[in-house]
């Protein structure tokens, strides 16, 4: 059936066009690994040449590790990523398997309540929640990030999760009753087991979000000892505008991460979000 | 005490009385939605209605929204962000989703060599954070470096090059556009898993029909994916009148120059905060949030009461 549905010549300028904007998309950030292993002058005077024996040079690497704190740094995203993720996905799952198992009273309405904050972004409540970490003493802590990050993963996580928590069969629920397992028992370990690649999803969703934000640890958690790898990276490239050996670093160290992390998952990831983004 | 209160509770819930299990599922997830959430949204709903006169806060009515459309100084930067960020949100819609409406048009034609290859690298720049695309493009339109005017040399458009970031007239547009570069990625994702879900079926008969091509798409298949377009849209037009990182990152939080690049986010975010002299005001910037949160809700309404209910969904 498919044989005749593209002529060469078409499919050449669909190649044509797609090999352009791959270029273009991925230009800027092989531009800033190759020149972050160069000499300052290789720099500016072949930017678009590979390092070479004479020019190659970890000069800003150096700078970046010696001047910015980047492992504390990456510490603190990590430990405010994964716990979040970690609250997101526990709280949300429950509340989902809530929604999509029992008949109760409300239902409809709660279901209704813990979706809003789909479409309303936490951001616009920011006056109100400095102003209550203040008060709770949580400014300058990874606590507050933690928690603002929960709030904002839980309206979609319980989304998804109970949309997927509808397909798990009722027989299989039903027998572990019979079997006399508690209602909580069901849900530990029958489950969530079954909707783990749903879970996964849902991490990765909620993971890009809290991992590249810059607004709440800017608000919330400016402290040296408390700032994430994007706002790190931020204050530091702003301090060093004009080396641009360690801008360019500092840039790459960021970026690493994130590639290692996309190279491993991208079919995970690109299958999640083409399977369940849209119904 | 408590235990009376507990079988009382218990036993309204009648005709099972154990059913403390939903509560215990549902309590975590609604204390933390509601307590970092919901409350501080009406609270700041509330503060908008609200300034300190005397060193007291007071109820003013809504003399914060008159401030801020009349005074001469607020008005200026109101209108001037609300401006900003309408065109910013206009370069999204104009650019961004078609270009992933096309993209993603040209990933799915079957049996595409390469296709996940090109899915996944122009997926790449989505995952980046804010601060890392926006300083990667300041460095790239920098004339300090002379990587855009050697490019443009190339193709005998050099002395077009201007150092767009820095001029008024087009910080807007080059900012915009590099947001633009970076999100595509969710147009074309979502739209290419729409385009996927149209059954072989319905494309096949169209070809017994001897509809083909460009005319196939524009007649079968972009009716199709239309409540993809209308979720896209939505979804941009939230991110956008919510954005602040990447002005912030390449403008910096006066949105320079001359507040060229000011958009609600980051007038929010000096109102508020406070920056440099500025001394933040939690009155006004409650009030700032308040004007965007009717914005974003007035859009989230007409798409899911008016949009959502207009475009006609297939059932396959």
């Amino acid at each position: 059936m498919s044989k005749a549905r593209i002529s060469p010549v078409r499919s050449g300028f669909v190649h044509l066009a797609l090999v352009a904007y791959t270029i273009i998309a991925l230009f800027p950030v092989v531009l800033t690994i190759v020149n972050s292993f160069k000499d300052k002058n290789a720099i500016f005077r072949s930017p678009l040449t590979l390092p070479t024996g004479s020019s190659f040079s970890t000069v800003g690497y150096e700078t970046v590790l010696k001047q910015g704190d980047f492992i504390s740094y990456f510490q603190n995203s990590l430990i405010v990523t994964v716990v979040s993720i970690f609250f997101a996905l526990l709280f949300g799952a429950m509340a989902a398997f809530a929604l999509s198992e029992y008949r109760f009273r409300g239902n409809t309405l709660m279901g209704l309540y813990l979706a809003i904050g789909i479409m309303i972004p936490i951001r616009l409540g920011t006056v109100a929640i400095l102003q209550g970490m203040v008060a709770a003493g949580l400014v300058n802590t990874l606590t507050a990030l933690i928690l603002v990050y929960t709030a904002q993963g839980l309206p979609l996580a319980i989304f998804i999760l109970s949309e997927f928590m509808r397909t798990v069969s009722d027989d299989l629920k039903n027998a572990g009753r019979i079997d006399g397992l508690s209602e909580y028992a069901i849900f530990f370990r029958l489950v969530l087991p079954l909707v783990r690649p749903a879970m996964a999803t849902v991490a990765v969703f909620t993971m890009i979000p809290i991992w590249n934000d810059l607004w709440f640890p800017l608000i919330l958690a400016p402290g040296e000892a408390t700032k994430t790898v994007t706002l790190g990276s931020q204050v530091f490239i702003g301090q060093f505008v004009t080396n641009w050996n360690a801008v360019l670093a500092a840039l790459s160290l960021a970026i690493f991460p994130v590639l290692i992390l996309y190279v491993i998952f991208s079919r995970q990831l690109i299958r999640g979000i083409t399977a369940g983004a849209v119904k | 005490m408590s235990s009376a209160t507990l079988s009382e509770d218990g036993t309204t819930i009648a005709p099972r009385a154990r059913r403390w299990h939903i509560a215990v599922f549902l309590l975590p997830a609604f204390i933390v939605y509601t307590a970092v959430m919901i409350l501080p949204l009406i609270e700041t709903l509330r503060l908008s209605l609200f300034n300190t006169v005397d060193g007291h806060s007071t109820f003013v009515g809504f003399s914060n929204f008159g401030v801020l459309f009349g005074d001469a100084r607020w008005a200026h930067d109101f209108w001037n962000a609300l401006k900003n960020n309408t065109i910013f949100f206009a370069i999204h819609m104009l650019i961004q989703n078609p270009l992933g409406i096309a993209l993603a048009a040209m990933l799915s034609i079957p049996n595409l060599r390469l296709a996940p290859f090109y899915r996944t690298a122009i997926f790449l720049p989505t995952l980046l954070s804010f601060v890392i695309v926006g300083f990667i493009w300041k460095l790239i339109l920098s004339p300090i470096w002379g990587i855009t005017p050697f490019f443009m040399d190339l193709v005998g458009l050099k002395s077009f090059f201007s150092p767009w970031l820095g001029k008024p007239g087009s910080a807007l547009i080059a900012v915009s556009l590099i947001s633009v570069w970076q999100n595509v990625g969710i147009p074309m994702m979502l739209i290419y898993a729409a385009l996927l879900n149209i059954p072989d079926e319905v494309i096949e008969a169209a070809e017994c029909d001897g509809i083909t091509g460009w005319s196939q798409f524009w007649k079968i298949k972009l009716p199709l994916i239309l409540p993809a377009i209308g979720m896209v849209s939505i979804l941009t037009f939230v991110g956008n009148f919510n954005a602040f990182d990447l002005v912030y990152t390449v403008q910096g939080a006066l949105a320079g120059p001359d507040g060229a690049t000011d958009i609600l986010g980051t007038l929010l975010y000096r109102t508020f905060f406070g920056f440099q002299l500025q001394l933040g005001d939690r009155s006004m910037g409650a009030t700032i949030a308040t004007v965007m949160f009717l914005i974003i809700l007035a859009g989230v309404s007409l798409y899911l009461f008016i949009i959502q209910r207009r475009i006609r969904r297939y059932q396959f």
